[in-house]
């Protein structure tokens, strides 16, 4: 079996497509595992895993520890809102203090992009970047190729918009990597003032109009308005906002194209997608979530295994 | 790198059916009984197994499934590449049934351990037993024997022992590699 080129997970653009194809093919393995009545497989029983969360998150947190217990790793928790972070500790300090338990694997969100990279020159464990600021989400992007994948057969040659708010999202920036890398092709549609500047020199089109991109693609990724990272406003009105970007039943069957609508999550209902398109048949935004498990299991598996066993 | 034959393609043939016989001798007609191939090569015997019962001995209703222990290993990060996982297929109940683990050549019998604990994710099975079409013998690292064995085989450690299928290597014959 060929293995990961790399040794951590830092962001899709350090992955070949040939890592991306082994994390898709062992995800499948896993899926089929975590429909088991015991979900539990027992590879990582000598791995302890750290989750660092200096960032809230649900979805991602619980997504990461349930993969992590179900590969059997032993798993501690730390979200900086009730640590020593508050005190003024540095990055590298407590992470040191954590590893000097001896933890094997780190799994990071942290809110300053590069902050996986950086803490990878530092210490000597395998790191999984889980968000940093508005940079990567590595295992976001993979888990929503896998679902295109698992919905359409491949991501080869598929048209995918992300609509919203490309700007502040990690989301955004690690899947138009992830689908370059599988050969999809990829459009971005919002607000100008959520678009960023230069979007086109990572070949990506940009598109104005919701109405064209959607009638364009076969996929349309839609993103979060991220209010918590807005210092200022960049639309008028979240009612306008959702009147132009905004998805919902009546534009979605007016288009002649059954396409797939996709949510990192969480969703502001009403707002980038109503509620009965969100709970729509062509939304697969749960298998997202599900998917998310497998293919974390899968990361972690294989970053795990080029761990090398010391004898004690 | 010299072969021996242990098995021509008539032995592997004569095997086959004893090993059948035997099956049926224990388990009659299979209602309260499963196959479950170990993945990868011990499913080319588990389905020529199934073929000669349904098809030589008429046995209806044969419920066969795959499993892959690959993830239940004991060797995981201990030398070597990470080995490639195979698909599980378990489409019935293991609870309460007679499970056959079926595989192609019984060596440190640490395989099987795995499969034994793997096979709990499905359910508890009334009981378990071992079939294997070579039984190589003094070469054990755990206390696991076979209850049906096609052929016992003394190698010793350097050798290897390879089994060949007419539908994946164009012939049915077991090899003694040195």
């Amino acid at each position: 079996m060929s293995e990961l080129s790399v040794k951590h997970l830092l962001g899709i653009k350090y992955l070949t497509q040939a890592d991306i194809h082994l994390i898709f093919e062992t995800a499948d393995h896993f899926k089929e595992v975590i429909n088991r009545s015991i979900k539990k497989v027992p590879s990582l029983r000598d791995i302890t895993i750290a989750n660092l969360f200096f960032e809230n998150s649900t979805r991602t947190r619980l997504s990461f520890e349930l993969a992590e217990k179900r590969l059997s790793a032993d798993v501690v928790n730390f979200s900086a809102s009730s640590s020593s972070v508050k005190k003024g500790e540095t990055l590298i300090d407590t992470v040191n203090n954590i590893l000097s338990m001896k933890v094997d694997m780190v799994v990071m969100r942290h809110p300053n992009p590069g902050a996986g990279v950086f803490l990878s020159q530092h210490i000597n464990a395998s790191i999984i970047n889980a968000g940093d600021g508005a940079h990567e989400h590595p295992t976001q992007a993979l888990l929503d190729c896998y679902s295109i994948r698992e919905k359409l057969g491949d991501v080869a040659g598929k048209k995918v918009v992300i609509v919203g708010d490309i700007l502040h999202s990690r989301v955004a920036l690690s899947n138009i990597f992830a689908l370059q890398l599988l050969g999809a092709k990829v459009k971005v549609c919002g607000p100008k003032t959520l678009i960023p500047k230069y979007i086109e020199k990572l070949g990506v089109e940009v598109e104005g109009n919701l109405q064209e991109a959607l009638e364009w693609c076969d996929v349309a990724n839609m993103l979060r308005v991220q209010n918590e990272r807005m210092d200022i406003s960049y639309f008028p009105s979240i009612r306008e906002y959702s009147q132009q970007y905004g998805v919902n039943k009546t534009l979605l069957d007016s288009l002649k194209n059954e396409i797939v609508i996709m949510h990192p999550g969480p969703i502001n209902r009403g707002v980038e997608i109503t509620s009965d398109v969100a709970d729509s048949k062509q939304s697969i935004i749960l298998h997202q979530v599900e998917n998310g498990v497998a293919i974390r299991m899968a990361v972690i598996y294989l970053l795990a295994s080029k761990i090398k066993h010391h004898e004690s | 790198m010299s072969q021996k034959v242990l098995l021509n393609e008539t032995e592997v043939h004569i095997a086959l059916h004893r090993l059948a016989c035997h099956l049926i001798e224990n388990h009659d007609t299979f209602h309260n009984t499963v196959l479950i191939g170990l993945q990868p090569r011990g499913a080319y015997l588990a389905n020529r197994l199934k073929s000669i019962l349904v098809n030589d001995y008429k046995i209806k209703n044969i419920d066969l499934g795959y499993l892959d222990i690959t993830f239940f290993r004991d060797d995981f990060r201990r030398g070597g590449k990470p080995l490639e996982a195979n698909k599980t297929q378990i489409d019935f109940l293991v609870e309460d049934k007679k499970v056959i683990l079926i595989d192609d050549v019984l060596y440190t019998g640490r395989s099987i351990r795995a499969a034994l604990t793997a096979i709990q994710s499905f359910g508890r099975p009334s009981g378990i037993e071992l079939l294997t079409l070579i039984d190589r013998r003094f070469s054990r690292h755990l206390p696991i024997q076979p209850d049906y064995r096609g052929r016992q085989v003394d190698a010793i450690n350097e050798e290897k022992v390879k089994v060949c299928w007419k539908e994946n290597e164009g012939e049915d014959a077991v090899y003694l590699v040195s």
